[in-house]
């Protein structure tokens, strides 16, 4: 009986922290949605750009800090680069029509990432490992990575401190005016250009850490890309506009997905996470459309 | 009582016969390499009527959309097994029913339109990709219970006729394709195209003026369901003729559709066509370029990377400067053209 418990605990905890990976990628969508209203469906294309050009960096023989700092300055210029030639030609254009530019960017990046770097899978290793902690599985009888823990702890500390960045500062209150209305907030003089490259830029480096994290995990291959797909539900259920609410979001994704798998998986041959989070989605939306967390959507004629 | 066929203008009919004679009598007495048709005018016959299922539910009404490998692989699969089990199935019958079987799916994954848009939707119709590729993999009966895991598409034969060669096959499909494609133009001119353009413009407004939503969106994802279905049977009988449901229709060909609908030209028929034209020849011409004048200097893995860059940059390019794509390039040309002869 304990036995059984103990297990499903371990599937709990063990999909509650995989979850916070797809938090990661979910944060720095939120943080472009939250500063821009847009959907950056390159989110995902921008994890896989940010790790691979820091793995080839390393393979340049650069030391782990140095390709880091490389790679946050290239997602800065990546950053500036779409500012200055998607979304500045795009502005005043529908949700839709952006969010299809979006579309075309994450492909951009894809591509050059794997012009640039190649195609091959790649391994990160971060020094930690993806192997169950010995004192915990020693003392409370549960296994769980170290890579997982060491992942949850980074997406709540980036989550407490792009709260607190979006809450309690200058910057964030001139995010919160220019996502609210871009005219007003630019005519009284927050300079919008530079608010936008920040925002992208910080969604890159977002984007370099859950890169890191899924690396570790996954290998550096394109396949990241399939799992960073799976931020978008996570992003449904904990609501487009909160940042809370993308750690709720994965955590529940995360959660549900492992537990169905162990234990209706067998019965179907497996495979249930590949859909799993996007049948949750369909039941949230219809339910709760705006999510756990976010803003009611209202539309006026 | 309503006309069933709309009104034509003479141009109209005069592109209708030119693109037809080329259709069916100039391209087959030129062509005859079955190279042309089997890698290239099938697929693209086949991939157009996906496009132009996309087009109606992205382009006419509005709903973006990401799942059209999904009801593909439903048509496909709802086809092989018609033809498997029921005996004497008529291949085009059983074409018909495979495309109002995805229809119905294509209903059950609409539902969601109802009270979302925009990207909210684009990730409910993930579902619909990921779950039915899904079911249909792992649900042994739909294969046959293949143990290789693939599935090899019976050959077509109507009335005793085999359509097996590239160029029989080729006719068939064009034959199929203009009776949908007449069919679609028919909806797209009518009330039920006006009905998806105003729900795609305004949808609240659209409601308000009688219009119900329920009816005009859950009919434009059934048509795009259906015509995905078909396009799927075709794709898979004429031009796969094998298939794995999770390599052969993933995530990237549904972008792959997406893709033609958007760079052809939202909102139009003759953009599927041209969309589907241009994604499926870009890489060819690429690696013909690549072969030819750097004699296999560059990588296979980069030529396909530079097409990549290549097709997310139109995109850009097009929600800037041309967001209707290529069809209205083209008529603004002609435009032009005939401004400055007159």
């Amino acid at each position: 009986m304990t036995e059984s418990i103990l297990f499903f605990l371990e599937v709990l905890v063990g999909g509650l922290l995989a979850g916070t990976m797809y938090s990661l990628v979910a944060l720095g969508f939120v943080l472009i949605y939250k500063a821009s209203a847009t959907f950056n469906f390159a989110q995902g294309a921008m994890v896989f750009f940010a790790v691979l050009s820091f793995v080839a960096f390393m393979e340049y023989g650069m030391p782990f800090g140095v390709a880091f700092v490389a790679a946050v300055f290239l997602m800065i210029f990546v950053g500036m680069a779409t500012e200055r030639l998607v979304l500045r030609p795009l502005m005043n254009q529908s949700e839709d029509t952006v969010l299809m530019a979006t579309i075309g960017l994450g492909f951009v990046l894809e591509g050059i990432a794997q012009a640039w770097h190649g195609v091959e899978v790649r391994k990160l290793s971060l020094g930690i490992g993806d192997f169950p902690i010995p004192w915990i599985a020693d003392n409370l009888k549960l296994f769980i990575s170290a890579l997982d823990l060491t992942a949850g702890v980074v997406a709540i500390a980036m989550i407490i401190f792009l709260t607190l960045l979006f809450k309690y500062t200058k910057i964030g209150l001139g995010l919160r005016a220019v996502a609210d209305d871009p005219g007003a907030a630019s005519s009284i003089g927050i300079p919008l250009k530079h608010i936008m490259i920040l925002v992208w830029a910080t969604a890159g480096i977002v984007a370099l850490v859950a890169g890191m994290m899924w690396g570790a995990r996954a290998g550096v291959q394109f396949a990241l890309i399939e799992l960073a797909l799976k931020a978008l539900p996570v992003l449904i259920i904990g609501g487009f506009s909160s940042i809370p609410g993308a750690i709720i979001g994965g955590l529940v994704v995360g959660a549900v997905e492992k537990t169905l798998e162990v234990y209706i998986g067998p019965f179907f041959k497996g495979g249930i996470e590949a859909w799993a989070p996007y049948m949750l989605a369909i039941i949230f939306l219809l339910y709760r459309p705006q999510g756990l967390f976010g803003e009611k959507i209202i539309r006026r004629v | 009582m309503k006309p069933i066929f709309m009104r034509y203008t003479r141009n109209d009919i005069i592109n209708a016969v030119i693109l037809l004679t080329l259709g069916f009598f100039v391209i087959p007495n030129i062509i005859q390499t079955d190279y042309w048709y089997t890698s290239i005018l099938l697929p693209w016959l086949a991939l157009s009527v996906v496009a132009l299922g996309q087009n109606i539910v992205m382009g006419f009404t509005g709903q973006l959309s990401l799942g059209a490998a999904g009801f593909m692989c439903a048509g496909a699969y709802a086809c092989y097994n018609l033809m498997l089990r029921i005996q004497d199935m008529p291949f085009l019958g059983a074409l018909v029913l495979s495309g109002l079987i995805a229809a119905g799916l294509g209903i059950i994954f609409g539902l969601p339109s109802l009270r979302i848009r925009g990207i909210y939707l684009m990730v409910a119709t993930l579902a619909s990709q990921f779950f039915i590729v899904w079911v249909i993999d792992k649900f042994g009966w739909f294969k046959n219970y293949d143990v290789s895991g693939s599935t090899t598409f019976q050959k077509i034969f109507i009335n005793g006729v085999a359509f097996t060669s590239g160029k029989m096959m080729y006719l068939l499909a064009l034959a199929i394709v203009v009776v949908i494609t007449l069919l679609v133009i028919n909806m797209a001119r009518g009330s039920t195209g006006r009905n998806w353009m105003a729900v795609r413009d305004m949808d609240v407004a659209a409601e308000s003026m009688g219009i119900s939503l329920l009816k005009t969106k859950l009919q434009a994802f059934a048509i795009n369901a259906f015509l995905c279905g078909l396009g799927g049977v075709l794709y898979c009988f004429m031009y796969l003729k094998s298939s794995e449901p999770f390599a052969s229709f993933n995530i990237s060909l549904s972008f792959k559709i997406m893709f033609m609908a958007i760079v052809g030209g939202l909102g139009t028929v003759s953009g599927a066509f041209i969309g589907a034209a241009f994604i499926l020849l870009f890489p060819v011409v690429l690696n013909a370029i690549g072969n030819n004048l750097f004699h296999g200097l560059i990588d296979a893995t980069i030529i396909s990377s530079i097409e990549q860059v290549v097709f997310g940059g139109l995109i850009i390019i097009l929600m800037i400067f041309e967001p209707l794509g290529f069809a209205k390039l083209w008529e603004r040309l002609k435009q032009k053209v005939t401004r400055t002869k007159s």
